[in-house]
């Protein structure tokens, strides 16, 4: 019985401490709380993504892109110049470890509009060599650890610009870009296509990453480890 | 005829004089003996110390490419220029560089071809680097791994774009000199005084600069506006000088990014970032004994000279938002919160007559640096997102008027230029 008390006592005692670690952490990211909202669960998808509950390693090497170019912006790249890599990866795992936000979804009428994008994300185009973004982001599209993010959550304005953004050479990913390839495949219809299918896809509570991909990638990603 | 025969040989003479005072520091140059590197590990320890204090790195990687491959972009008001490739790569790096090279690069601001260098790069600190500390800096960058990576060329302005306008530069303002010792001053003050002056450059940004952007008295550090940054760097002079409690929080400050009651910001948290936090105490101790005894200005208070219905109007609105926005973490009283988040009550960079600083905090929000004292600093948020100009105007000339502080108001226009 003892034993069991002493148990279920430093069971409590070790979760008080992580909670109040995970609370000093929120006190430390009150600068990012500003655009992307307290505990990564942004207000205001159009401008600012929400950043919760996506796999760590894809947020460690965002904040590194921010710091060095591959992404812009500028308050992002500046409070991010003098911190740590170490610093960075914990303010990854914290992030990571926050439920994902969930957003009200933006329901969209036209259903020619929708079956287009529904196609190219779970089909993609043999013919031009375009994969299904399922294939890599998951069949809920939800991501897949530790380095591949979840679409679903994301808003159609903000998917449809990070798109773009590929497109136009403006976001890099690390070497072997597949991610700019792809966009580059996609003309503008296409896009706006894709972007309002997965802007109206539900997101509930048990949407996480998935632990390990379905098969092989379909093409060669530098941030996959 | 025989009056203009005299003017001509007069202006040919003035030429020929104007031509000896800008040619003459080239003309006469002592010669550089070469020297056999050693490569003792204790010799390449001392370089890699050596060249954090002197903070190669932060100028001479580019984000996102090897360290010190070079081509990171530094914005002058006369144009952009870009860093050289440090590692020992044979064709585009230091790999066939010989240590009389090297010194005289640092030391003359010549490249290896002859080439003068652009002040951008600080030789004008670098002078007074030794001959020995020289030979231990490149003895470190050979252990480097090399990386192919061809400097890109810089992109100045005409005419200071033109070898004759370099010239001229250096003619006003720089000489080739080493660092000679006080024999006056103790042993920390002389080291002092070679890591501030020489290889920790800080009157790169702590100095006034003319419209030329040259230093005139290289041991003046009382601050000014960085050309290119938008920040302000503080006096590092004070008249009445430093007390004992001051200078224990200074040497917080530089070694850790935060003390009781202050952080470092924006530049100066890249300063200690890359640089500062990796040197030995006593070396901090020492660059602080030395700036302590160099005479400062008193700084005296301005009155405002606004509208008193305005000021009051800010100030009311200002307590308001400072209220609302700002005392949970800066405290009712500006007090802070030790080491986590700074007091404004006596807060030096409220303090400074220009609310560029102020400004830009409260806009784009900042940390300090991760240190190993202070691996995960807590942060200061950007309010551009939330708070309209007038209100940032407001809040900021309220925490500049109270609790003891006595800085002027600010207007909505000075937030608004940012
Ligand atoms: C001034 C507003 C602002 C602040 C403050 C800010 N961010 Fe961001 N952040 C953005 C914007 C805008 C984007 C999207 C940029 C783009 O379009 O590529 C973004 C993108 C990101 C992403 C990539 C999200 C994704 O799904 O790819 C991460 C991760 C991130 N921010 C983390 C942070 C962290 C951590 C902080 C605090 C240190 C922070 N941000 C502070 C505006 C901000
Ligand atoms: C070969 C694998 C692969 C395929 C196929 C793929 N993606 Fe990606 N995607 C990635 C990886 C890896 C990343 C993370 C890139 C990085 O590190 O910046 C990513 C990131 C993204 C992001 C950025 C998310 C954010 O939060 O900012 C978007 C948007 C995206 N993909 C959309 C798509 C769409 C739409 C498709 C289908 C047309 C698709 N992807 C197909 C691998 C893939
Ligand atoms: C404030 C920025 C800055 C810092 C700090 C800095 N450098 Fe440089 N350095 C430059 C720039 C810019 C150039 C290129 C100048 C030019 O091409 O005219 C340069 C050029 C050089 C060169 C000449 C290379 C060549 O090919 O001619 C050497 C050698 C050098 N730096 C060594 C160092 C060392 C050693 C340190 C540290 C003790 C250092 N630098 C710190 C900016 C900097
Ligand atoms: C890249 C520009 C830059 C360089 C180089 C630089 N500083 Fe600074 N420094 C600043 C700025 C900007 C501030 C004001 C912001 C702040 O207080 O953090 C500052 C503030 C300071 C302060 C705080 C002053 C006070 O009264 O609170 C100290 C101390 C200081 N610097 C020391 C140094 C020393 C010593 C060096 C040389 C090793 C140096 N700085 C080099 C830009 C620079
Ligand atoms: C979440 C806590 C937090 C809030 C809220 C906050 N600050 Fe700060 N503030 C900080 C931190 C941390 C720093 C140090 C930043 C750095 O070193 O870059 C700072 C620095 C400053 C500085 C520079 C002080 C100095 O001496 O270096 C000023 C001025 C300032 N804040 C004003 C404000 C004002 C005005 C508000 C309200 C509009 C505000 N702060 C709200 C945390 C906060």
């Amino acid at each position: 019985m003892r034993v069991l008390a002493a148990a279920v006592l430093s069971l409590l005692l070790a979760s008080a401490a992580a909670q109040a670690q995970d609370q000093a952490m929120a006190e430390r990211l009150k600068p990012c709380a500003a655009c992307h909202g307290e505990g990564g669960h942004s207000r205001d998808e159009v401008y600012y993504p929400s950043i919760a509950g996506k796999p760590q390693g894809y947020l460690q090497q965002q904040l590194r892109n921010f710091r060095e170019g591959r992404r812009h912006n500028t308050v992002m790249a500046e409070l991010l110049a003098p911190l740590s890599d170490d610093y960075l990866r914990a303010i990854a795992a914290y992030y990571a470890q926050q439920p994902p936000t969930l957003a009200a979804r933006e329901p969209v009428a036209d259903a020619a509009l929708l079956a287009r994008g529904a196609k190219l994300v779970r089909e993609g185009d043999a013919a031009r060599q375009l994969p299904a973004c399922s294939r890599c982001h998951g069949g809920q599209l939800a991501g897949v650890q530790p380095a591949i993010p979840s679409l679903a959550g994301l808003g159609r304005d903000y998917l449809s610009a990070q798109l773009g953004a590929w497109r136009s050479g403006v976001r890099q990913a690390l070497a072997p870009d597949c991610m700019a390839q792809i966009a580059r495949k996609l003309d503008e219809a296409e896009i706006n296509a894709l972007s309002a299918y997965i802007a109206a896809l539900p997101v509930n509570a048990q949407t996480r990453p998935a632990e390990h991909p379905d098969g092989k990638l379909p093409l060669d990603c530098g941030s996959v480890p | 005829m025989k009056r203009c025969w005299l003017c001509r040989a007069g202006l040919l003479l003035l030429l020929l004089s104007a031509a000896l005072w800008l040619y003459w520091p080239a003309l006469y140059r002592p010669a550089i003996a070469d020297s056999v590197l050693p490569m003792s590990p204790a010799q390449i320890e001392r370089g890699a110390y050596l060249a954090r204090a002197g903070n190669c790195i932060a100028c001479h990687t580019q984000p996102g490419a090897p360290e010190y491959s070079g081509g990171r972009r530094i914005a002058t008001p006369f144009g952009d220029v870009y860093s050289s490739n440090l590692t020992p790569d044979v064709d585009t790096g230091l790999g066939a560089w010989r240590a009389a090279d090297f010194y005289r690069a640092l030391h003359e601001g010549r490249s290896r071809d002859g080439r003068l260098l652009t002040p951008a790069f600080p030789y004008p600190n670098y002078t007074r680097i030794t001959r020995a500390d020289s030979d231990a800096l490149l003895a470190y960058l050979r252990t480097l791994p090399p990386v192919r990576r061809a400097p890109r060329a810089a992109e100045l302005r005409f005419p200071y774009n033109t070898s004759l306008a370099l010239q001229l530069w250096r003619r006003l303002y720089f000489r080739p000199a080493e660092f000679a010792a006080d024999a006056q001053r103790s042993a920390s003050w002389n080291r002092g005084a070679y890591l501030v002056d020489g290889l920790g450059h800080c009157n790169a940004c702590h100095a006034r600069r003319d419209w030329l952007g040259g230093v005139r008295d290289s041991r003046a550090y009382a601050g000014g506006e960085i050309a290119g940054l938008d920040w302000e760097a503080l006096p590092l002079t004070r008249e009445p000088p430093l007390d004992d409690a001051q200078a224990g929080e200074w040497l917080a400050l530089l070694s850790s990014g935060v003390s009781q009651r202050h952080a470092v910001s924006g530049p100066m948290a890249e300063v200690v970032f890359h640089s500062l936090q990796y040197l030995h105490r006593e070396d901090l101790a020492a660059m602080i004994e030395y700036l302590r005894s160099l005479p400062g200005e008193a700084q005296t208070p301005k009155p405002d000279r606004i509208n008193a219905r305005l000021l009051q109007t800010l100030q009311q609105r200002g307590e308001q938002v400072y209220g609302e926005h700002c005392a949970d973490c800066h405290g009712e009283q500006g007090e802070g919160k030790p080491s986590h988040y700074p007091a404004l009550a006596g807060s030096r960079l409220l303090g400074s007559p220009s609310p560029a600083n102020a400004i830009r905090i409260v806009l784009y929000g900042g940390y300090p640096p991760s240190t190993a004292a202070n691996p995960m600093p807590y942060g200061m948020p950007p309010f551009r997102p939330q708070l309209r100009d007038e209100d940032v105007a407001a809040v900021l000339t309220y925490v500049r008027s109270a609790w003891g502080n006595q800085a002027g108001a600010v207007l909505p226009a000075q937030v608004a230029k940012r």
